[in-house]
Parts: C-alpha cells; structure tokens; sequence
C-alpha cells in the first residue's frame, strides 16, 4: 500500500536581509494510515515549519522545495493554490496550538463548522447543522444541541480545543497535522484531548502528524517519532526505540535533559555540548552577595502564609447588587524556612499565581496573613517601612520576553535595584558588582552593554536572575521560571537556580504546573486546586506515597517517558558531578 | 442591562459636570449685567435684572435652576441679539450635522476599502504610495485643504459655489440643502475638506488592523480548513478588523461636529461651529455656555451609542466579562 504521505527532499527556505535561511533542509518522511507520527524538536528546529509546508501556508518570502511530495500516491503541488485549497481542510485538517485563538471570535462555533462542512461537502444549512451537532457530540462536548450556539469565549481552553479538533475533522481528512495541540493545556485536560486524538486515529484509520516539544506527549501517544534539530532529520523510527535506545547524540542529549518524574537527581542533565554556567563559588561571610544578611539554614520560618484569601470579581453590580466574584485563593497556609525551597503546584486557575504575587506585594490580600522575616505584609500599609522586606524578597517571571525593560540595556536593568536599595557605595562599585552578577549567572561583562532583545529567552532569564539577586534577596519567588524555555535551556537555568540557592542559602517559593521539575528542585511541595490548599508534604513523600486522591490524579495524569528511557548513567541520586555529558 | 444603566449614571455625572462648568463661566466671566443692558442703564435699571435673573440668590439655587433650565433646553437670551439661545442653536444645527453626514459617508466608503487593499497589497508600490499621501492628508490643516480646494474649484475652474449653503428647504425646523441641486453642489467642497483628514485616519487604521488581523491565528486556521481567500479576507478578518473603527468614527463624528469650526469658517458655512465663532467674538456668554453643555452632550450621547453599538457586535462582551467560566 501506498505511504499515506512522502516527503522527499522538503526544505523550505526564508530570504532574509542576512541572505537565505533554510528552516527545513532536505527533510524526508513517511507517514502510513493510521499511524502518528512526532515531530519532536526544539524551538528554532523547523518542526512547525514541516507541517504549515505540507498545509501550503507557507508565505512569502518563505519558500517550499521538494524532490517530491505524495499525498495517499498522487503528487501534491503546493504551488497550486486552488488545488491546495480542494485538499485543505477537506483531506488534510490542522490543528493550531493555542485554543483561544484558532477560532474567530465573532462567529459561534456552528457558524464556524456549519461553514467548513457545507464548503466542502456541498450539503445543504440543515443536514450540515446536524453533522455539526454529531461532530461536536464525537469530540466529547458535552449536550453539542445547546453548545452550538455557543461563542468561542463560552468554552473553557479544552473545549475549544475539542471544538478545533472537531473543526479539523469535519470532513473526515485522511491527515490530520497537530501543531502543538495540547501545549496550552493542563495535563488533566491534555491527557483526554491526546487519548481522543489516539481514538479517532485508530478509529478512522487517518495518518497525524504530532508536532510537540514535550517527549512525554510523544511517548504516551505517537508510533514513530521524528527528531530535528536546527532544521534537519536527525533520527527516525519507532518511539520505544528512539526513546529507549536513541541513535544520535543529540537525541540522547534531549532525551536526557527531560526531568524525571520517577526520582530525584541532583542535578538536571544537560545535553552535550552545552557549556555548564555553574556560578563560581562564593564565601557569603566576604562576598557583597552576603553582606547585611544573616542567614543559618534553621527551621525559623522566614515567609509564614496564613488564611489566605483573595477574590476576584468578575462583574460589577451597582452598591453590590448583582455582582460576581470569583475565589482565587481560598484560606491558604503554608511556611518556608530559611534556605527551604517550598513548590506550589496546581493547574492554571489553582491560584498559584496569584499568591505569589500577593507574597511579593504585587496583589493585595482580601483576607489572611503574610508575615516575612517578623514582619507582617498584610499590615503594613506604608510602602517606605516595607522597603526592607521588598529588598529581600525578589521575584523571577514566567515570560524573559515581557519581564525586562527593552528600552535599557542590561547594565541598567541590574543595577537599576542596586541604586534605589543603596546598596553600593558609589558608581565605580555598582558597575563592579553588575559585572560581577552577570558573571553569576554565566554571562560575560560584553552583555552589560547590550538590550534585552539581542538575547535567547534562556539568556534573558539570566539577566533576570542576575536583577533579582542585585539586591542580595534573601527570597526569591519563581513563578514558572522556565516554562517558556526549551527542554535543554531549562535544564541549564533550574540548574543555575539551584546552586545559587545553595550556594546562597536563600529560601524559594517556587511555582510550576510541570511536576517532573518540581520534584527536582524543591524540598516540600503544595499541591493547589481551584485555590485550596490539598496537601503539603515533603517532595519524595508526596510523589511515592501522595495522600490527596488529587494528589495521585495528579500524577497519574502527567505524560512521562519513564517507562521508556533509560536512566542515564551516573547520574544518580547524591552524586554531586553527575552532568554526565557536560 | 445593568450595564446600560451604568453607563447612563456616568453620563448623567458628565452632564452635571460639564453643566457646572458652563454655569460658572455664565456667571463668573463678566457681569452677565453688564452684557445684558446698555452701556448708560441705571443703577435701577440694573438691580431689576439683576433680581429677575436671581443673581442675588446663593450660588447652589443659582446653579439647579441653570440645570432646570438645561434639561427643558432653556439657556436664556443671547446677549448679541436678543433671540433665545436655544433657538439660534436648532436653527445652526442641521447645517453642521449635514456636512458632517456627508463628510463621514466620503471618509468611510472611501477610507475603508482603500485601508483593506492597502493591507492585502502591502508590498506593491502603489499601497507605499498611498500610505506616504495618507500622511500628507492627516498632517494637512483643514484651512489649507479649504483654501486650496477653493482655489481650483472655485475660482481657477468655477464649478462650484466657494461659500454658503445655496438654496435651502425647510421641513418643520430642519432646513435641508439635501433638496436642492444647487444645496448640493454648495456641499460638496466643505465635506471633502472636512473628510480629507477622517478619511486618511480610517485608511490608516483599518490598514493597521487588517494586517494585524491577517497574522492572527484563526485566519491562518481559517486557512487551513480550506476556506476560499475571500471568505477568509472579508468574512473573518475583515470584521475584526472593523471592530475598532467604530469605536474611532463614533469619537470622529463627535468632533466633527464640536471642531468643523474651521471649515465652516472658511466656507462661510452657516453652522453651529460659525455661531461659536460669532459668540466669541462678541463675548456672547449664554450662546457659549449652551454650545458647551450641548457639545458635552453629543459626545456623552455618540459614547453611549458607541458602547452599546460595540456589545452587539462583539458576542464577548454581550454575555458579561465573566465569559471563559464554563
């Protein structure tokens, strides 16, 4: 039988300024019918880029080139633009990453549906209104009558998605290409949207094409997968062996550089070639970083949590009439101690967030108490006497592209906080001390002088680490510090962060959804849902004997490769050295 | 619907405000007096009036009454001619508010569709073009566009009258120029003046999102489900792209009938613009302060108009911010 998609020689190439860039080169692929197939790679690495080539969405002044291109035999001439348009959407359907902005807006979702079937199946309002319903009832949404009528902002992000993937299906298309389809999701909602993906492939007999980042997303769901880097093929074959006996060194590197779920290791691995930015040691008893802090890793509380609460409200009424308010934080009580790293975990709306930024002073509380270091936040109402605690306690965000200022360079982004705490002597010290943070955080003193924009996202996450301890914190608060990384850039700055907070004793409140990551990093872990509290537990109790059955839904719902992947040697539990390419 | 009522409350409070502010300058800027009687009146004279109008009474009575007055359009005498001031403004308005029709309709069907071409077209020399003439057109002052267009039109060429209204017809209160080939032709230069600069402003704006809507994600899926580029281009993008545009129109009509001051002037337009100028010119309180709250409330009014216009296009807003809950 005839592969369901050949690929021969596909590069797509973008003319730029700089001259020509090759996303894709010389790339081939088979995909058979009813199969799925990942495409697995870093940011950068032209994985997307395979799928929008093959859809004919490439535009200019990007452009496709391929030996040849066989869609179930026949050849696909991406070039016509007519023909592509017969094909698209009708035997090939997509899947785009982000549910909240694939559909438009202004039309309701039957509109949206209505529209694609009667387009290409020739049917007429009503016959295609109810292949609409019947769709809609397929994917899992539930009583699809009423929901038809609905508007894409009526749907929470997992239903939109089904709602997409409903759309992409709506003529039963032989290839579906999943960009990224559950990325944006919880892992609750991800494991039901990848187990219904699995479903109508094996159902329908249809080919996927499941381009993701995320190796745990491949090893629960994809037959073969596709390894590319930096726009190249760089191994094939089915997944249980790539996975568990990868070929090429970089796949072993990536692989590698995924945190375990299923242990604890002392540091992250990081895949070859990656120069390890481990900072230099330091004597705190000497070194500026130290000085004015006194800081024994006791069991004193250093943030103690207590009752927390917070609203928010959803609309308006007039003198309270009417109005809506939503919990986000509902009594929450926790306490870090000094050099304790304390995870908060929970899926988006669990009120993770929001009681970091009502820690560091970004949100005010409605209730309850935040007391750091003796003295109580909540209380206290004028900004000049909480001064001393805002030095203290610092805080990393998720997004390096939004947190830095672009408009200075990175001198002033670092010694911006040193100036207003006055915590150096004069200008001379300042710009000695600037080079010396960057140097921390593994950057030269050439990127003092530069903007944020000249940096990768992993680099900007440096330089806000670096901004973070220019006031020599003695708290830091991560909140998903590295969710907008690459797998091997978050291996390196977890890293990073880890021995800085053992090499500076500070304590951490550190706020992820990925729980492979929180295992490693931190000391105990809180568990968060709909903004309760479940449970808080030292880390290796939670994850190998977890008390909350939220806990354990938890965990049995995160996308793990475990099974599949070897442990990679020496880097075992204890063992200080253990990068084992590094 | 409660909604509604807010938005009706805030207005009320501008209106108040904007009252306040009238009031005062009526009572504060000169003696109202002064402007009233002639120059020799007597001392007796003067303390009669100033006992009809209640000048002598506290500040606070002063002040509901002027509302009072305002909210059954009462905004008293006009100093210059002794006509009620209400009246000199309905008699003014229909001349400004058909200009300003007429301008908008230009500025839009024009505006519009050259700001969607310009963005699907964007690489072709013809769209920088007109993107380097739609600056020309937003930095041009209305009176140079007014007396340039004059220039040719009127003079060099003679096709068109360069002031007034031409021939008019009367319909109740409403005299219209609409009636009449030759109201018509007097029409024509002052709302290309007027319109030159709305319309390069819509032409820039719908351009700005047009593009910015075509990198969307859902037109790229839009795409990908197969749908023909003009579905994609004018059912999908495009009316989301003209979801700002009526927020800037609904402002732009209210400043075009508050600002065609300058048009009007030049065209010896007999407007509510040109009725200002007079009245500045002969300190003519009662007509400024009662063109003051009438401008406050024509903008009030567009806002509201514009707000609940905007909820029946946008099912986002329609259910109440709280949409993602479900």
């Amino acid at each position: 039988m005839a592969s369901l998609l050949e690929i021969r020689g596909l590069s797509v190439l973008f003319e730029g300024k700089r001259g020509r860039v090759a996303a894709v080169e010389d790339l081939d692929l088979d995909l058979e019918p009813g199969e799925i197939l990942g495409l697995v790679g870093e940011s950068g690495a032209g994985k997307s880029t395979v799928g929008n080539a093959v859809m004919g969405l490439i535009d200019p002044p990007g452009r496709v080139e391929a030996r040849s291109l066989r869609f179930k035999g026949e050849p696909l001439d991406l070039a016509d633009e007519a023909a592509m348009m017969r094909l698209r959407g009708r035997r090939i359907g997509m899947i785009f990453q982000d549910p909240l902005t694939s559909l438009d807006p202004l039309f309701t979702v039957g509109d949206q549906l209505v529209e694609t079937i009667r387009l290409h199946l020739g049917i007429d309002e009503k016959a295609a209104r109810a292949r609409a319903v019947e769709l809609l009832g397929s994917v899992g949404i539930p009583d699809p009558e009423a929901r038809i009528a609905s508007y894409p902002h009526q749907f929470s992000g997992g239903m939109r998605q089904r709602v997409v993937i409903a759309l992409a299906l709506a003529c039963e298309p032989d290839l579906v290409i999943a960009d990224e389809p559950t990325t944006a999701l919880d892992v609750s909602v991800q494991a039901q949207i990848l187990e219904l993906i699995r479903d109508l492939t094996k159902a329908r007999g249809m080919g996927v094409i499941l381009v993701t980042h995320d190796m745990g997303v491949i090893a629960e769901v994809t037959d073969r997968v596709a390894v590319m880097y930096r726009g190249r093929l760089v191994e094939e074959g089915p997944t249980a062996r790539v996975l568990g006996r990868p070929r090429e060194p970089y796949t072993k590197g990536l692989i590698a550089s995924v945190p375990r779920a299923d242990r604890r290791l002392h540091r992250f691995p990081q895949p070859p070639g990656q120069a390890d930015a481990a900072p230099k040691a330091i004597d705190l008893g000497s070194h500026w970083l130290g000085a004015g802090t006194r800081r024994e890793r006791s069991d004193v509380p250093v943030l103690e949590v207590e009752g927390l609460t917070r609203d928010f409200v959803l609309r308006r009424g007039i003198l309270g009439i009417g109005e809506k308010r939503f919990r986000a934080v509902d009594d929450v009580a926790f306490a870090v101690r000094e050099g304790e790293v304390v995870g908060l975990v929970g899926e988006s709306g669990s009120g993770k967030s929001t009681i970091a930024q009502m820690v560091v002073g970004l949100l005010r509380a409605d209730a309850g108490r935040i007391r750091f270091a003796g003295t109580d936040i909540t209380a206290t109402r004028r900004e000049r006497d909480l001064l001393p605690v805002r030095r203290e306690l610092q805080m990393i965000f998720q997004d390096p592209y939004s947190s830095l200022n672009p408009r200075l360079r990175v001198r002033e982004i670092v010694a911006e906080p040193i100036r207003f705490h006055r915590l150096a002597s004069g200008e001379r010290e300042i710009q000695g001390l600037v080079l010396e943070l960057l140097a921390q955080v593994g950057l030269g003193p050439e990127a003092a002088r530069r903007y944020p924009h000249e940096f990768s996202g992993g680099q900007r996450q440096r330089i806000s680490i670096a901004r973070a301890l220019a006031t020599r914190p003695r708290f830091l608060v991560c909140d998903e510090p590295t969710s907008a990384l690459d797998v091997s850039i978050q291996a390196q700055i977890l890293n990073l962060l880890k021995d800085l907070q053992e090499t500076l004793g500070l304590g951490m409140l550190f706020i992820s959804h990925d729980l492979p990551v929180v295992r490693q990093m931190c000391d105990r872990v809180a568990v968060l849902k709909q903004g309760r509290l479940c449970e808080l537990a030292s880390t290796e109790e939670l994850f190998e004997n977890p008390q909350h059955p939220y806990t354990s839904e938890l965990l049995a719902l995160m996308p793990r490769l475990d099974g599949l992947a070897p442990a990679p040697a020496g880097a075992l539990d204890g063992s200080s050295e253990a990068n084992v390419y590094g | 619907m409660i909604f509604l009522l807010r938005r009706l409350a805030q207005g009320a409070l501008v209106m108040l405000v904007v009252a306040l502010v009238a009031f005062l300058m009526f009572r504060f800027m000169g003696d109202p007096v002064r402007g009233m009687l002639r120059e020799d009146a007597t001392l007796q004279e003067q303390q009669e009036l100033r006992d009809r109008l209640g000048l002598d009474r506290p500040l606070v009575v002063q002040f509901a009454k002027f509302v009072g007055g305002a909210l059954q359009g009462e905004f008293g005498v006009s100093w210059r001619n002794q006509q009620p001031v209400m009246e000199l403004i309905l008699d003014r308005l229909p001349a400004t508010i058909e200009l300003v029709v007429v301008a908008m309709i230009i500025a839009l069907l024009l505006g519009v569709p050259l700001g969607v071409w310009s963005a699907l077209n964007r690489h072709r020399p013809q769209a920088s073009l007109l993107q380097t003439v739609s600056l020309i057109g937003i930095s041009t002052p209305t009176f140079v566009t007014g007396i340039l267009l004059i220039l040719v039109f009127a003079v060099i060429l003679g096709w068109l009258p360069s002031f007034g209204r031409g021939e008019t017809v009367e319909i109740g209160f409403w005299r219209t120029g609409y009636l009449t080939a030759s109201g018509w032709k007097a029409l024509i230069l002052p709302a290309c003046t007027l319109a030159l600069y709305q319309l390069a402003l819509f032409m820039r704006l719908v351009r700005a999102e047009m593009l910015d809507v075509m990198r969307q994600d859902f037109v790229r899926f839009a795409r990908a489900r197969g749908l023909p580029t003009r579905l994609v281009r004018f059912r999908h993008a495009l009316r989301n792209a003209l979801m700002p545009l009526v927020t800037i129109a609904g402002m732009q009509v209210g400043s075009l009938i508050a600002f065609a001051i300058v048009t009007e002037t030049v065209f010896q337009w007999p407007g509510m613009g040109f009725l200002f100028l007079q009245a500045v010119q002969f300190v003519d309180i009662p007509v400024m302060a009662a063109y003051l709250v009438f401008i406050g409330f024509i903008f009030v009014v567009l806002n509201i108009a514009v707000d609940v216009l905007y909820t029946l296009i946008d099912p986002r807003l329609r259910t109440g911010g709280a949409g993602a809950g479900r």
